[in-house]
């Protein structure tokens, strides 16, 4: 497993305070207040064009090319999963579960005036006929800085899952 | 031709449908809704198929040395199967002697042996008792020397590593149970384009239906342009005229005894070695084609590879719990009456790394595309059997339909039931097997 304490930065030189750490922020709650509203067109708009989706098997995974995984995103794959989401032929999508999902405890591992890394913890509860699903994960984001916050743009979300070695249920939604 | 049923109400009796006997609720073209929701039926179910038929356990390439070990269950039960030094594959109840402990939580690993973490004692890759702590407690009590892990039986063919709690006296060897399946099993290996086959990776997920559902589900070629309609639609179009078998007479579905059948969706591609070179490759890997040529491959292993980029062409279904699905194997692990556990299990080409991983990482996007539980495809599969079960849930006496194609079902050249793709015919070879091992005699 990857050691998060490990890899954080020395306590007291990067905050979440710094102005650059602010609008990285609010565009992961920007996109994660999309998921839920399943407003999957204006999701995809918060992508780079070289930006990565992925939700792997393995935790420890940071490449992902030549492991199996979940959810292994770029822009083609993005685009065809956002047309399978809301075209009304996927049955999963059509009778998806409601979603809410929280993502905090922030830590900001890399800042420059281009680029913010951010680890965080999404609590996702999907609930759908009856049952409340619980999905929790670590997160790592990065968020490419833009001319102006309009222009930020996500480079690479990684969601592990802590369960992602075992069996989840199939999903009608994005993590 | 078999003789066809009447309407498709009346076969079961609301007031005595929960007093039948389980062989009774088969009928030869259909069964009972109250198979899918019992849980009187599912144990006998645990005891009676998944604890006296050989269940599908690993496939050898995931134990590749001495010391490799995989956990999973038999039935309900949990099991290791590990290789041990002498290169045979073990399966063992994953139970310590003592008073029960598991003694291995992990999925997969290398080992030398395993210490049950309670009171330590330690097992060899064989299941034997090596060690115990203070063993002077046992003196006079108890001879080590015959204490083991339960072992299963344990045989394997064309890298399919199978177990049972049944002995010689009760079932047959592995290659007489499957039979002509071994035929189509020898095919579908043949998708490593000349190399052996490994497995790249597996995908779990869990959905709220029972077992049966799935065992249906990998022989149903009916619910493919359906259900798959989404993933149909993100494909390109070479790769959807493939699977456009629906109205194609030669796509065939051949009940192979035993419970196990075979449905040949794309039979151009059911052996993979034949190949009279006037299909194109698709352009999609043009790409693959030129890295592999610039590794000093020749264009007819180089056609080979690709040509089994997306598998073979059909599904073999192995009862109980298996199916060689393609390109990748599916998995089914009874959890209840209506929760089952399935495991994708992605497949590959295995050779020199030059080779195998530019093939290997196509491989992998194309099952991530429909596989798993973020796939194209498997979602709205789970979609489709939850609502079987929860539909099921009305009129127990109510019966699930496996009519389809029972008028046009002929014996094949080599003496199989056989019908067209769409047709339910995998459903009641599996069906006429639960049937037998379900019966009293
Ligand atoms: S339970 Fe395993 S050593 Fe005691
Ligand atoms: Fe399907």
């Amino acid at each position: 497993m990857t050691e998060a304490a490990t890899t954080l930065p020395a306590a007291g030189t990067l905050s979440i305070t710094d102005p650059r750490v602010i609008r990285a922020i609010e565009l992961v709650w920007r996109e994660a207040t999309l998921l839920d509203a399943k407003d999957y067109h204006a999701w995809e708009a918060l992508y780079a064009d070289d930006g990565i989706y992925v939700v792997p098997i393995d935790r420890d995974a940071d490449s992902f090319d030549d492991r199996l995984n979940m959810v292994y995103d770029d822009a083609r794959m993005r685009s065809m999963r956002v047309v399978r989401m809301t075209e009304g032929f996927a049955i999963a999508a059509v009778d998806a579960a409601t979603t809410v999902r929280t993502v905090s405890r922030f830590v900001p591992t890399t800042v420059t005036d281009d680029e913010v890394s951010l680890k965080a913890a999404q609590i996702l509860v999907a609930f759908k006929r009856g049952r409340h699903d619980f999905w929790a994960g670590d997160v790592d984001y990065v968020v490419r800085l833009g001319a102006d916050a309009g222009a930020d743009r996500l480079v690479r979300k990684v969601v592990r899952l802590i369960d992602a070695e075992g069996a989840v249920p199939a999903a009608g939604f994005l993590l | 031709m078999t003789t066809l049923h009447g309407p498709i109400d009346g076969a079961f009796d609301a007031a005595t449908v929960n007093d039948l006997e389980p062989a009774d609720l088969v009928l030869p073209d259909r069964v009972a809704g109250r198979m899918y929701t019992d849980p009187g039926i599912f144990e006998q179910e645990m005891s009676r198929i998944f604890e006296r038929t050989w269940v599908w356990v690993a496939h050898e390439s995931e134990l590749p040395k001495a010391g490799s070990f995989k956990t999973t269950t038999v039935g309900r039960q949990p099991v290791i199967v590990a290789r041990d030094r002498k290169g045979n594959i073990n399966t063992m109840l994953n139970r310590c002697r003592h008073r029960g402990a598991s003694v291995c939580e992990q999925r997969t690993g290398h080992a030398n042996g395993f210490t049950c973490p309670y009171h330590a004692w330690s097992y060899g890759l064989d299941g034997k008792l090596r060690g115990l702590p203070y063993p002077d407690g046992y003196e006079g009590v108890m001879d080590k020397s015959g204490v083991a892990l339960q072992r299963l039986r344990t045989e394997s063919y064309g890298g399919m590593v199978f177990a049972t709690f049944a002995d010689e006296d009760e079932l047959e060897p592995l290659e007489d149970f499957l039979g002509d399946v071994k035929l189509w099993i020898d095919r579908f290996m043949k998708q490593g384009g000349g190399y052996p086959i490994k497995v790249l990776g597996t995908h779990q997920f869990r959905f709220k239906g029972n077992w049966k559902i799935q065992l249906e589900n990998t022989t149903d070629g009916y619910h493919f342009p359906i259900v798959h309609r989404s993933w149909m639609a993100s494909v390109d179009a070479e790769t959807a005229e493939m699977m456009s078998f629906m109205t194609d007479p030669a796509a065939t579905t051949h009940d192979l005894g035993n419970g196990h059948s075979v449905m040949e969706m794309v039979p151009e591609h059911s052996d993979l070695d034949v190949d009279d070179g006037t299909e194109p490759l698709q352009e999609r890997f043009a790409d693959l084609v030129e890295a592999l040529g610039a590794q000093g491959l020749d264009s007819g292993s180089v056609r080979r590879l690709v040509r089994a980029m997306h598998g073979t062409g059909f599904n073999l279904n192995l009862f109980p719990n298996v199916s060689m699905s393609i390109s990748f194997l599916r998995v089914l692990r009874p959890i209840s009456a209506d929760e089952t556990v399935i495991e994708h299990v992605a497949l590959g080409p295995d050779g020199p790394p030059e080779i195998v991983d530019p093939v290997n990482r196509e491989r992998l996007r194309i099952h991530e595309h429909f596989q798993g539980p973020f796939g194209f495809g498997t979602p709205d599969d789970a979609e489709g059997w939850d609502r079987v079960q929860r539909g099921a849930a009305a009129a127990p006496e109510m019966p699930i339909m496996v009519n389809r194609g029972l008028g046009r079902e002929e014996p094949s050249p080599e003496g199989w039931p056989t019908s067209h793709v769409t047709d339910e015919t995998g459903m009641r070879a599996a069906y006429g097997m639960w049937k037998r091992m379900m019966s009293d005699d």
